[in-house]
């Protein structure tokens, strides 16, 4: 008899999750149906909004040649944008993981950091050294820089979880060294470059407040102008629906791409460390190129803003408290956190030990935000308050909502891959001990999913505090967070008296960056 | 200690059965083992009556109590059943004791109930390690100190030993065996090792397909399988052609003594012969005809240290289905090509 325990068949696997059909677990399903509710909502009342002034108007609206100017300038910037962090994500990727190439550690820190810096942020860095600097060549350059590290993060995860076996077993095939990589590598990270691509182009579509300081005129640019300026709520709803449109088939060509890749699982067995390969004369061209990667990243945003720290800052703007801001900004993001926190318990805990179809969609629903941008999001929120709670539009709740929702999608990633750690067999010891289902989950499951919540919270938290186009649309009046702040700072050409807001948000998101990039290091 | 039985027990995902008109009786006390290959439904069996899945059709009653019957359902938390799991599923934020006091009340928890099961299986001393610090056969028994903490009606293993590496396997298996006969226990087993089965249980039942084929001790099943695919997997076999007369086989090796009826009363038909029910002897070059016993040679000589398996081609037969298997004493281990007798002896059972 052999030690290890025959696989079961498919049936069987598929049987160690309360399989209790007749009876639907009245707290999960209750908040997995507002979860859904609350993904589903702006979205319905984008179409109410848009269509309210008839089909033809709405015709009139999107068949504009402005439309077709929008469409050019987000399709150009997407195309160099996505290729770029493509490119620079996975050379730096495998220069980090794969190759001999000296400093790996602090490099692997410093490569990743710039995601802990907001966009509008890295913006405000290039632009208040250079006032020059506009226009699409801008844009490509600063989104650029933003967001390659998206791309990197998996590229390297998905590199250094390779096994160095599979080269060696196509070696002895007799494929030659490059062979190999693109045969056997390069099919493994494929899914990881896709991924991180798709977050790109999701971020491009989603940016507001870089593409406003370089002047560069895309879809959320526009949107944002009809709704605070031109007061054009009927524009703004049909052009919302018009980037909702362009982000799903983006998300959805992503996983037609991505589909049979994502399959690809390796067997059990023990993993062996790839082979490093030499760099040779080119060891330190290459640690230059990287370093200039994270100067243009990392350094010119920091530096920048040191520089107008002690440049001290001087504003026609009524004084404000960076104090007050900070405060509004914690609360805010903390509520938004522990929101989505909840609501990814409920949705994950469905997906994973009550599967069915009804589950899986509440599921895939739950990260369809993803391909909404925070415009997006709340606009359809007003619209709803508008018509329907008006106590409640511009409030601090509405806010909070409207964070939930956007980063739902975070939320359920680190809930769900910590429910998927707690197996249901722990679960089920526990019912045979005599513990009722609300026992059980107090004492088993939440322990055990704990880090992952907290995680989750975490992540929630940061991407509310460093919210601004959201933000802008649905905060109560006089109230500022750190974000709109700096907004309103850097729109009046304050740079010294932006800095400081800017630097306690980055001091706030570069904590689970670096944090991330540790964990990256150590696996 | 209580009388489990289950009665007509339908179980399925989607449209396909995993267990058909299952039936099975296990008595207060006793160990059976329920012995099958993997994904003839062996787990979801346990997964019924623990409580994690609800019958479709059938009644599974626990010393009298209805658990389960289409209509009542007992939760698993109410039903004094206890489970041990493949691989143990201890709780990994819980140190022994926790895990071990997890079904007890706060009161309990502190008394004198947790050392003592510790003490039971033997591991006092490790009240505190976390159970990632543990062995194998430690977590094993860790988990099953845990399930009788609570005075369990019955006991349910789903494949105990399968984990643990083949030389901690006989040992912790002998531990349990000792502690669950100490406990008297009603337990069911369930394993796809038939010398597991064999070796541990009071009453075996061979699961296939969802269904049980047969039940008995395991001398009954071993001499008696209600066919041959069972009598496969419960150990290698020669099957014999014979003429039966008068409560006795002829085979071509020897008039061997039938045990149980040919069925049908026919006169003719296959007998099992178990591989260490045949001697083995070397034959002379000069052994006329007269000499006793079936002439063969060595084709294969399978060596295991206590004894070797030899596989026999009789002489001027070219068909592999012929080829004899006889266990022998491992010092009378003969190479291949010698040219031997098999002779047989002991009762054979007609299929």
């Amino acid at each position: 008899m052999s030690t290890t325990a025959p696989l079961e068949p498919i049936g069987e696997r598929l049987s160690h999750t309360w399989s209790d059909r007749r009876r639907w677990p009245l707290a999960s399903t209750g908040g997995a149906a507002i979860a859904a509710g609350l993904v589903l909502l702006p979205l319905a009342f984008l179409v109410v909004q848009a269509q309210q002034s008839g089909w033809d108007q709405l015709k009139h609206l999107l068949l504009r040649h402005q439309v077709a100017v929008l469409l050019w300038n987000s399709l150009r910037l997407t195309v160099a944008c996505t290729l770029l962090c493509a490119v620079l994500g996975v050379g730096a990727a495998w220069l980090v993981e794969r190759s001999d190439i000296p400093f790996r550690r602090p490099l692997a820190i410093l490569l990743v950091l710039p995601l802990g810096i907001p966009d509008f942020v890295v913006g405000f860095g290039w632009v208040s050294l250079d006032p020059g600097l506009h226009g699409y060549l801008a844009a490509v350059l600063i989104m650029t820089l933003s967001l390659y590290p998206l791309v990197y993060l998996p590229v390297a995860a998905a590199l250094a979880g390779i096994d160095g076996g599979l080269e060696e077993a196509a070696r002895s095939l007799g494929a030659a060294p490059r062979t190999a990589f693109r045969r056997v590598v390069l099919r493994q990270i494929w899914p990881a470059v896709l991924g991180g691509c798709l977050l790109v182009t999701l971020g491009l579509l989603a940016e507001y407040g870089a593409f406003e300081i370089v002047q560069y005129q895309t879809f959320t640019v526009q949107i944002f102008t009809e709704y605070k300026l031109g007061f054009d709520t009927v524009a703004a709803a049909a052009l919302s629906l018009v980037l909702v449109v362009i982000s799903i088939a983006v998300l959805g060509g992503e996983l037609a791409l991505a589909g049979r890749g994502r399959a690809f699982r390796t067997g059990p067995g023990a993993r062996r460390p790839p082979a490093r390969i030499a760099l040779g004369r080119a060891r330190w061209p290459s640690l230059l190129a990287l370093l200039a990667l994270c100067g243009a990243a990392l350094g010119v945003p920091v530096g920048s803003l040191v520089y107008w720290l002690l440049q001290g800052g001087s504003t026609t703007l009524p004084p404000a408290s960076i104090f007050t801001a900070t405060l509004h900004t914690v609360l805010l993001s903390a509520a938004a956190a522990a929101l989505a926190t909840a609501l990814a318990i409920p949705v994950s805990t469905l997906a994973l030990r009550h599967r069915n179809r009804v589950t899986l969609l509440i599921e895939r629903l739950s990260f369809l935000p993803m391909a909404l941008p925070g415009l997006v999001i709340a606009l359809g929120l007003v619209a709803f308050t508008v018509r329907h709670a008006f106590s409640l539009y511009q409030s601090s709740f509405e806010l909070i909502v409207a964070y939930a929702i956007l980063f739902l999608p975070l939320a359920v990633v680190g809930v769900r891959s910590a429910m998927a750690g707690a197996s249901p067999r722990l679960e089920e010891v526990g019912r045979s001990l005599g513990s009722r289902p609300i026992e059980v989950f107090r004492r088993i499951t939440l322990p055990l999913i704990a880090p992952g919540l907290l995680a989750a919270f975490a992540l929630v938290f940061v991407s509310s505090a460093t919210e601004l186009t959201a933000t802008l649309l649905l905060r109560p009046t006089g109230l500022n967070t750190l974000a709109t702040q700096f907004w309103a700072y850097t729109t009046n050409f304050s740079y010294g008296a932006a800095a400081p807001y800017a630097g306690l948000m980055v001091l706030i998101s570069a904590v689970p960056a670096y944090l991330l990039s540790r964990r990256m290091n150590r696996a | 200690m209580s009388h489990l039985t289950v009665q007509g027990l339908w179980k399925g995902y989607g449209a396909k059965p995993v267990l058909r008109e299952l039936d099975l009786d296990v008595s207060a006390g006793s160990l059976t083992a329920v012995l099958g290959l993997s994904g003839c439904g062996k787990t979801t069996l346990l997964r019924v009556i623990a409580g994690f899945e609800r019958a479709e059709r059938g009644a599974l009653t626990l010393g009298g109590t209805t658990l389960d019957d289409g209509g009542t359902y007992v939760p698993p938390e109410r039903r004094r059943v206890g489970y041990v799991p493949q691989e143990g599923a201890l709780f990994p934020h819980l140190d022994v004791a926790g895990n071990v006091g997890f079904g007890l009340t706060r009161a309990e928890r502190r008394g004198e109930t947790v050392p003592e099961l510790l003490e039971m299986v033997g591991l006092a001393a490790l009240a505190q390690r976390l159970p990632h610090q543990l062995s194998g056969g430690e977590q094993q028994r860790v988990a099953l100190a845990r399930a009788l903490a609570r005075r369990p009606e019955a006991l349910l293993l789903d494949e105990p030993f399968s984990s643990l590496d083949a030389s901690l396997r006989a040992r912790v298996r002998e531990e349990v065996h000792e502690l669950l006969r100490e406990q008297g226990v009603t337990t069911v087993l369930v394993t796809h090792d038939q010398e597991e089965a064999l070796s541990l249980a009071d009453k075996v039942a061979v699961l296939r397909d969802g269904h049980i084929v047969q039940q008995g001790t395991p001398a009954e099943l071993y001499e008696h399988p209600a066919d041959e695919p069972l009598a496969r997997f419960l150990g290698a076999v020669n099957l014999l052609d014979a003429r039966f007369s008068d409560g006795r086989a002829e085979t071509a090796l020897g008039v061997l003594e039938l045990r149980g009826e040919p069925a049908a009363g026919s006169a003719a038909g296959l007998v099992v012969v178990r591989p260490e029910q045949l001697d083995v002897q070397a034959r002379d070059q000069g052994d006329g005809d007269g000499a006793r016993g079936f002439a063969g040679r060595v084709e294969l000589c399978r060596y295991y240290g206590h004894d070797a398996l030899l596989h026999i081609r009789p002489e001027g037969e070219a068909d592999d289905a012929k080829v004899l298997l006889a266990r022998v004493h491992g010092a009378q281990a003969l190479p291949a090509g010698t040219p031997v007798r098999v002779l047989a002896h002991g009762a054979v059972t007609p299929l």
